[in-house]
């Protein structure tokens, strides 16, 4: 599965909760407010794990418009729009953390 | 037309926001496709479904008795996150009594609500084939 | 493959309708069939016709109307839904005379239907991608 995050951790428990659920093979993406959690020395640690087995992604547009290319955390991989479609297509059914 | 599975997953409570009492409305359109309906309550969600609900003294709407008629659509999973329940100071006995009549077998009432873990929900989502979130 | 989008907020307060279109333009540059986006809550904003952002500023409502997202019919496949849109004072031609109001404000890039459409976008479709909030 494909879980898609567009909260920042600091403001909502998105992120906590895509964890508590997520199974052994699902990645994340993260988009919008979502990449905050992202960026170096924040709760990117939440995600340290899982980005160490290359399965957090986040959205370049959005990390890009956020001023914070230059302080993402270890193995976040990023992925243009094209990419955001293809991890739909390669991940099965898409959960939304809205 | 092929049935496909098919979860609402609900987080937010039930006045706050549009969102829960317009999941419902879907759930209930749901209904009449004959698919796959599960519903899952997490975080603040869980509040969706709790007994006692009173809006009179806020002037909306209470559709919280709605629920109870989704046994008579067939919808009858509602999965409920034990540790979202947990952390709120609530339990299995502060959710309203939500049954069914399970055909299969002779008609006996049963319980739709289900208090799993997230361990459990984990799996019960990595089974659907399409999730509506709200 | 067919994929399908809801969209649960509105034009300019969230960046939700902003990343689902950016999304269907990439899917459909790639070569797959965005069979249905379904505006729900306040979603269905995203259909006025009367919206007018300044000039330096992108035009959601227009940049939807331009994907031209239609099915085999030729009907819009930007389907509003009907409820949620009645609700929020979002009415087409129909529904306006139905119900006796003078305007409509429905873009014609848009249709308004019933949530059965949300469903069956969800049968249909490969996937279904939600955007909200």
């Amino acid at each position: 599965m494909l879980h898609t995050v567009n909260k920042s951790s600091f403001e909502r428990n998105s992120l906590k909760s895509c964890l508590n659920t997520i199974d052994d093979t699902s990645v994340i993406l993260l988009i919008e407010d979502g990449v905050i959690s992202a960026a170096k020395n924040t709760n990117a640690s939440m995600i340290a794990d899982l980005a160490a087995q290359g399965r957090v992604y986040a959205l370049q547009g959005d990390v890009e418009a956020r001023g914070i290319s230059s302080k993402l955390a270890d193995n976040i991989k990023l992925v243009d729009y094209a990419g955001f479609v293809d991890l739909v297509v390669e991940h099965g059914t898409a959960v939304s953390w809205v | 037309m092929a049935t496909k599975k098919f979860i609402y997953l609900n987080r937010r409570s039930s006045f706050g926001t549009v969102y829960a009492i317009e999941s419902l409305e879907v759930v209930l359109i749901a209904a009449a496709f004959e698919q796959d309906v599960s519903l899952a309550f997490i975080d603040d969600g869980v509040y969706q479904i709790v007994e006692g609900q009173n809006a009179d003294g806020i002037g909306m709407k209470n559709f919280s008795k709605t629920f109870h008629a989704l046994g008579d659509y067939d919808i009858n999973k509602l999965y409920v996150s034990a540790e979202s329940l947990e952390e709120r100071g609530l339990s299995a006995d502060d959710l309203m009594p939500l049954v069914y009549e399970d055909e299969d077998d002779d008609w006996v009432e049963k319980p739709s609500i289900k208090v799993v873990s997230n361990v459990k929900l984990s799996k019960i989502m990595s089974e659907q084939d399409v999730c509506l979130s709200f | 493959m067919k994929i399908s989008i809801q969209i649960n907020e509105g034009p300019y307060q969230h960046q939700a309708s902003d990343t689902a279109y950016q999304f269907a333009k990439a899917a459909i540059k790639k070569g797959h069939e965005i069979f249905r986006v379904f505006f729900y809550h306040d979603g269905v904003n995203n259909a006025s016709r009367f919206t007018l952002p300044p000039q330096d500023d992108r035009n959601v409502v227009n940049q939807w109307a331009k994907l031209g997202i239609k099915n085999v019919d030729g009907e819009p496949e930007l389907v509003v839904c009907i409820a949620a849109a009645l609700r929020r004072g979002m009415l087409d031609e129909s529904e306006a005379s139905k119900n006796g109001i003078d305007a409509n404000n429905i873009h014609p890039a848009f249709r308004i239907s019933g949530l059965g459409q949300l469903i069956e976008a969800g049968i249909q479709s490969d996937r279904l991608v939600v955007f909200g909030d």
